[in-house]
């Protein structure tokens, strides 16, 4: 059994407003107990329209929000705990969707150095971080680059790569490719993938897009803050419906088995890729051609 | 001469771009061929999908056709007049020609939805009531209801935010509607509101519509006719299905077709043809379904 990489347990938040006075105008419930985990080295998905609490979900993990009620254990560590506060935001590190708010230096180097250097660690520790997390990433051609020359996919990177030169057990990654053209998205899920497997880094990614999460281990699906689906790529995707009622979508050849489905054609449900779609037709045509022979 | 043709061409013809070049930074290091001999009819009514990889130069040809950017050499003609002439109407021209930029959600300003889309008309110097009625038409053709009217434009939905700004650009009533991804970053239900008001808008208003957009499934579904650009040129124009049965070359320039023309070409190779590839769910559902309806005989 894998060990724990991070928990929520009945994590409830609740955005309070106030008026002028300080007294409680209205109260929204952002999360209503959600509990889940992420087990060392695996790659879960979240998946879930805008406003569905996903995103406070991983500022929660990131201990940048604190549970209302409910616990968040992050490596062993109770986020509410602050004075772990830095051990868990270095072993559970962020990123988010714009790019251009992520990097802060002017070379490509520097900007992967900061997190290091903040902390304090040796020089040449810094140097070697830097060498590992840019050739991760696949970034070292560019290392003395200006980051702003980059394309979108490419600072997502660099971002990254700053991330990898903290050594954390966990990325957290918030929509990364959801300011990104095609290109970008395929490079970004390309690394992040690389990472998990090559590094053995935990990746807990959230998203709305639904082909990233094809390759997943797990699939969480969040909607009006709670966790309504769990289970494996195929599990999720089997049932189109209850996805559609989520706002979410389905891969085209899933959908396509699915309406095909309902017109009497035999194919099975949770058909995720073109090639499986060739498999199950084919499969389907065969007997049926077997029975009238 | 070619001046003249274009002229004489029919009014239906909205906007035709006759070997439009553009570069900037000319003469410096950093100096760049944007669009290189560019050739275009676009017909009034059409619905176009306008596609290409970051760079391609489809942003710098959207500028071009409402005169915020002028080509370097060429030109351009709106029902038959050259945009670039010095006595030209530019003002009407952007009017006319509306460019809902990408998060146009960020220019966003005023503290109510009506005062927002009220700007455009009230700033073309139109008088209290006619600015108005405009303004109501277009909140309703953007699909935005009663109950947001005075409501902060920046406590709306994403989806909501840029259906007010596309409202702003309706109100001064464009006859070509050009949307730079008007689906970035929004949900896959606010995607597709957004592109179903979209064609609404194509329908019912009898609007030229050009979508940038990087989502095959979502041009291949809306749109009637496709353009690709590729390194400032004009890699292929074409319908959908013409584009997408070219997907080897499309792939050449980093993009792709959608997924159903993929299993169209799997199947093929299964020895299962299809009268022709798929380019949507509905199409790729109608194909098989007779395939499978004619196995069965």
């Amino acid at each position: 059994m894998k060990k724990s990489m991070l928990s929520t347990n009945k994590l409830i938040f609740e955005y309070i407003r106030r008026d002028e006075e300080g007294n409680v105008e209205s109260i929204a419930r952002a999360l209503d107990e959600v509990s889940l985990e992420v087990k060392r080295g695996e790659f879960v998905a979240i998946l879930g329209h805008n406003g569905s609490g996903k995103s406070t979900v991983a500022k929660h993990i990131n201990a940048l929000l604190s549970p209302t009620e409910g616990t968040v254990i992050v490596n062993g560590m109770d986020t509410k705990d602050e004075e772990h506060l830095w051990d868990i935001r270095r072993s559970a590190g962020m990123v988010f969707q714009n790019p251009d708010n992520q990097i802060i230096a002017t070379v490509v180097e520097e900007d992967v150095a900061f997190g290091p250097e903040n902390i304090g660690v040796p020089t040449e520790e810094i140097w070697r971080r830097v060498e590992e997390s840019l050739t991760a990433v696949g970034m070292t051609a560019y290392r003395s680059h200006s980051p702003n020359k980059l394309s979108g996919g490419q600072k997502q990177r660099v971002a990254i790569a700053g991330i990898m030169a903290m050594r954390p057990e966990c990325i957290i990654l918030d929509e990364p490719t959801a300011m990104l053209d095609p290109v970008g998205r395929k490079e970004v899920m390309r690394t992040v993938h690389e990472l998990n497997k090559n590094e053995g880094v935990t990746i807990l990614l959230i998203t709305h897009y639904m082909d990233e999460v094809i390759d997943a281990d797990r699939v969480i699906v969040m909607d009006g803050g709670k966790v309504v689906m769990q289970g494996t790529p195929k599990e999720i995707f089997s049932q189109v419906e209850r996805l559609k009622e989520y706002r979410l979508d389905v891969p085209q050849v899933t959908e396509l088995a699915y309406e095909l489905k309902k017109e009497g054609v035999p194919l099975p449900d949770g058909i995720l890729t073109v090639q499986e779609f060739k498999t199950a037709y084919c499969a389907a045509k065969a007997k049926l051609e077997g029975a009238f022979v | 001469m070619i001046e003249t043709e274009a002229k004489n061409r029919d009014l239906r013809e909205c906007m035709v771009l006759d070997h439009v070049n553009y570069v900037y930074g000319a003469g410096t290091a950093y100096e760049k061929h944007a669009l290189q001999d560019i050739n275009l009819v676009l017909q009034s009514g059409e619905f176009i999908g306008l596609i290409g990889h970051t760079g391609s130069g489809k942003s710098t040809l959207v500028q071009h056709l409402n005169g915020l950017v002028a080509p370097t050499s060429g030109h351009i003609y709106y029902k038959g007049n050259d945009i670039g002439a010095a006595d030209y109407n530019k003002k009407e021209l952007r009017s006319k020609v509306g460019l809902v930029f990408q998060y146009p959600e960020h220019q966003l300003f005023e503290t109510t939805v009506v005062k927002d889309v009220a700007f455009g008309p009230k700033n073309m110097g139109l008088s209290g009531l006619e600015a108005d009625m405009r303004t109501f038409a277009a909140l309703k053709e953007a699909g935005i209801g009663e109950e947001l009217y005075d409501a902060s434009p920046f406590e709306l939905s994403g989806g909501q935010k840029r259906r007010v700004a596309i409202a702003g650009v309706l109100a001064m009533q464009p006859d070509i509607l050009i949307l730079d991804e008007p689906t970035a970053g929004l949900d896959p239900r606010g995607r597709d509101e957004i592109l179903d008001r979209i064609a609404q808008i194509h329908r019912e208003g009898n609007r030229t519509i050009i979508l940038v957009s990087h989502s095959m499934e979502d041009v291949a579904r809306y749109a009637s006719r496709l353009i690709v650009m590729n390194g400032g040129r004009i890699f292929a124009d074409g319908t959908p299905k013409e584009i997408f049965d070219a997907y080897q070359e499309l792939e050449g320039i980093g993009l792709a077709a959608p997924q159903v023309t993929y299993l169209s070409e799997a199947l093929k190779s299964a020895g299962i043809s299809l009268p022709q590839n798929a380019t949507t769910i509905e199409e790729a559902k109608e194909l098989l379904l007779a395939d499978w309806k004619g196995g069965r005989r």
